[in-house]
């Protein structure tokens, strides 16, 4: 199964996938397709595999180190439960997403850029995941941020070069106060492996360069999630992309660059205290707040449905926020919901584009009868977002707000409530301006999408109606509990690595 | 530059000490890569160097004398085999014990052939920096005066 | 408190690069200030590293040198590594203003503004 031989392959497969396509891109046109594919097919049966090698060895921590050198002087690598978790969700979704991508970037010229920049995104989110070393981290960030601008920048139309240049310049500054946070870090403890520090801040305490380091963190990391105040940014980047670029950056990018490094060093190396935890809840709520109003008077498809990620990654930071077992599993929950939802949504945008040719909800109308695969697809994922039940999305709100309520934190959770009712509004607006209604005779001939963006979107929308099912006890352990319980173990402690 | 150097080149003079020069500093940036291990620099700095060195013909010579020793497709390629030469090192090393494992003799220090597998990498980096930098170099000037010159 | 001086200034750097990048008009002002910020940071992770008095950290074969008089060498090769990341950055928006200046015919960011809302 997954040992010292395999874990460095997360990170290498799709690497020398991405690599390999400038060189057969150019003569043999089709290779380019089948590299990619079967590149991010390879990581995501590694990930499956991942989960099952951690539950058989009762989910004590794998590590790795790089070249054979000890920590502290080499990298390590770690797969532990809330790894496990976030590589099965990243690579699902990119396998899901390379599929639909498949038919769509038909319409655009280079395609073997495209899946270059595509798998070095995917090289850089899965390095992140994986690694122990806080400078490691820093430089996969990069490597994935940088991939995910020139992808915003691929159709090179005006609205998309503005959005990109806007999305790195902040994104850069983003970037900078994380690096001057890791400075900070290595100034306190000397060294860079993240079991280290913990040690050596347990013993020495965080001090004022820490606190100093810790804020620094938030507003880096914030920035990469788009947490409000400084979620600027994404209205514009996330809908200038091509469709699946904007599945994978509002579903995992945003998650596994911003949501899981800042819980990781917020949990795991910093230990998390009451100021922090209602920080978070704050910033959290907030964005929930921000992001549900401004998404109502959207008419662009696209730019409601950035908003909309705002709001939701607001819902999983007050999560993890509260800070209790319940609240981290509602909150990771919440997040492997949001990306299949999410990017099922974006993907969903991406055939009426296709089939409309327009993101506009006025111009739309009555494509349910003509898109059926589309329009249920959309129905799907839109009761599951807004948390109605049966959907999966109901189960992970509703393990959110009781975390609230357990709390007594009653203000979060009555927002909480009134949130859900706003994003099932909005997305109500959106099936009827998009679905329901008469067809316009401007669009009489508009007709389903190819196959292979078909499959793409029926294989999300089973994992949103069946997406409760991960709350059955005995998979709860397999799946969910490792990862919450990662979480919520605290500081780590290098004698429990498992080398 | 005006209209026509990008064409043509530059002057006489620049012309001839390029060509008494530039095989010089694609020297120094192959001594800074092999002694990588030994003395400060590596891949980054020597291959900065040795994509500075071409760029230093282009912009001698002009676009048109220059593309047929320095072309685009060229240094993409050159790139893209550096990067995979780096991958498979990384890869083999899993076959004696660990990711990127230095599975070559160590040798003796302070030789100019030792310590394994890192002289290997660091002409990988060199290759992937150096035809990097020339393609950014063409990619941002040579190109865009292409373009600039169809109107709107 | 004057041993916190070059700290201090790395700092004020950053916030001079971060007005720029808020503050100015022209796109290439923009890029410029997000390189002085990134050199800002580069310059801090250096100076965490330094030692009073401490010498280059490179071995040699002819003289021998203690190891706890030499410079910290681990910030040296993060710094590498960011200066190439900043590198790529700089070039990647470079790329995108000079075609933005070919859609636009203008660098003013105060002219770009079709995105809205």
């Amino acid at each position: 199964m997954i040992g010292p031989n395999t874990l460095p392959l997360f990170v290498a497969i799709p690497l020398a996938g991405a690599f390999i396509c400038p060189l057969l891109g150019k003569r043999v046109k089709s290779a380019v397709d089948a590299v990619g594919i079967m590149a991010v097919l390879g990581v995501f049966a590694l990930s499956i595999f991942a989960v099952i090698t951690l539950e058989g060895r009762d989910y004590s921590p794998i590590s790795v180190t790089a070249g054979g050198w000890p920590a502290p002087y080499g990298i390590q690598m770690v797969l532990d439960g809330l790894t496990a978790f976030m590589l099965v969700t990243v690579n699902f979704v990119a396998l899901l997403v390379a599929i639909y991508s498949l038919s769509y970037m038909d319409r655009y010229t280079s395609r073997w850029k495209y899946f270059t920049l595509f798998l070095l995104m995917l090289a850089g989110m899965n390095g992140v995941l994986i690694t122990g070393d806080i400078f490691n981290l820093f430089v996969f960030l990069e490597i994935a941020s940088i991939a995910s601008y020139a992808l915003v920048a691929f159709g090179t139309e005006k609205h998309e070069l503005e959005a990109a240049f806007r999305y790195a310049v902040m994104g850069s500054i983003g970037s900078l106060l994380i690096l001057m946070g890791i400075t900070l870090i290595y100034s306190r403890a000397s060294t860079l492996n993240m079991a280290h520090i913990a040690q050596r801040l347990q013993v020495f305490g965080m001090g004022r360069t820490g606190l100093a380091a810790l804020v620094l963190f938030v507003a880096g990391f914030g920035l990469k999630s788009a947490l409000v105040p400084f979620h600027a940014w994404l209205p514009d980047a996330h809908p200038s992309a091509p469709a699946p670029i904007s599945a994978m950056l509002s579903g995992v990018l945003i998650k596994s660059l911003g949501v899981y490094a800042l819980a990781r060093l917020v949990f795991n190396v910093l230990g998390i205290t009451p100021h922090i935890s209602s920080a978070l809840m704050a910033l959290g709520a907030l964005s929930m707040v921000v992001g549900a109003i401004l998404a109502m008077n959207q008419w662009d498809l696209k730019r409601l449905l950035a908003y909309s990620s705002i709001s939701q990654i607001g819902y999983i930071v007050l999560g993890l926020g509260v800070g209790t077992p319940l609240g981290i599993l509602g909150g990771l929950f919440h997040l492997f919901n949001h990306s299949v939802f999410k990017s099922l949504l974006f993907l969903d945008s991406g055939s009426i584009e296709y089939s409309v040719g327009s993101r506009d909800l006025r111009e739309m109308g009555g494509l349910g009868k003509r898109m059926r695969v589309t329009s249920w697809t959309t129905l799907s994922a839109s009761m599951s977002i807004s948390g109605v039940p049966p959907f999966a999305g109901f189960w992970s709100k509703l393990l959110i707000i009781m975390a609230c309520i357990q709390e007594k934190q009653w203000v979060y959770a009555i927002v909480a409530v009134a949130i859900s009712i706003v994003t099932l509004a909005y997305f109500l607006k959106v099936t009827r301006f998009a679905f329901l209604g008469t067809v316009r005779d401007t669009l009489r001939g508009v007709i389903e999408v190819p196959a292979f963006m078909r499959i793409a979107m029926v294989g999300l929308a089973m994992v949103c109606i069946l997406g409760g099912l991960l709350l059955i006890p005995g998979i709860r352990e397999a799946f969910l509990g490792g990862a919450a319980n990662a979480l919520s173990a605290g500081v780590i402690i290098p004698g429990e690595m498992g080398r | 530059m005006s209209g026509n150097t990008g064409t043509q080149g530059m002057s006489l003079i620049v012309k001839t000490v390029t060509r008494l020069t530039v095989g010089l500093v694609f020297l120094y940036g192959v001594f800074i890569v092999l002694n990588g291990h030994l003395s400060p620099g590596g891949g980054f700095s020597g291959g900065v160097i040795i994509g500075l060195a071409f760029v230093n013909l282009v912009l001698a010579y002009g676009r048109d004398t220059a593309s047929k020793i320095a072309t685009a497709a060229g240094a993409s390629m050159i790139e893209s085999l550096g990067a995979v030469m780096f991958i498979s090192i990384a890869l083999l090393g899993l076959q004696w014990g660990g990711f990127l494992q230095n599975f070559l003799p160590h040798g003796t220090p302070f030789h100019l052939v030792s310590a394994g597998t890192l002289p290997l990498l660091n002409i990988a980096i060199c290759l992937k920096v150096g035809a990097g930098m020339f393609s950014i170099f063409l990619a941002l000037i040579v190109l865009l005066k292409f373009e600039s010159e169809v109107k709107r | 408190m004057s041993s916190y001086m070059p700290y201090m200034l790395c700092f004020v750097l950053f916030c001079i690069g971060i007005f720029a990048v808020f503050s100015k008009k022209s796109l290439i002002k923009i890029i410029v200030g997000l390189a002085i910020s990134e050199y800002a940071a580069n310059l801090f992770l250096i100076l965490v590293g330094y030692k009073m008095g401490g010498r280059a950290p490179i071995f040699s074969p002819t003289e021998t040198i203690s190891p706890d008089l030499m410079v910290d060498p681990l910030p040296q090769a993060l710094v590498l590594t960011s200066i190439v990341i900043g590198l790529a950055i700089t070039a990647f928006l470079v790329a995108i203003a000079m075609r933005l200046y070919e859609k636009y015919g203008t660098f003013d960011v105060t002219k770009i503004r079709e995105l809205r809302g």
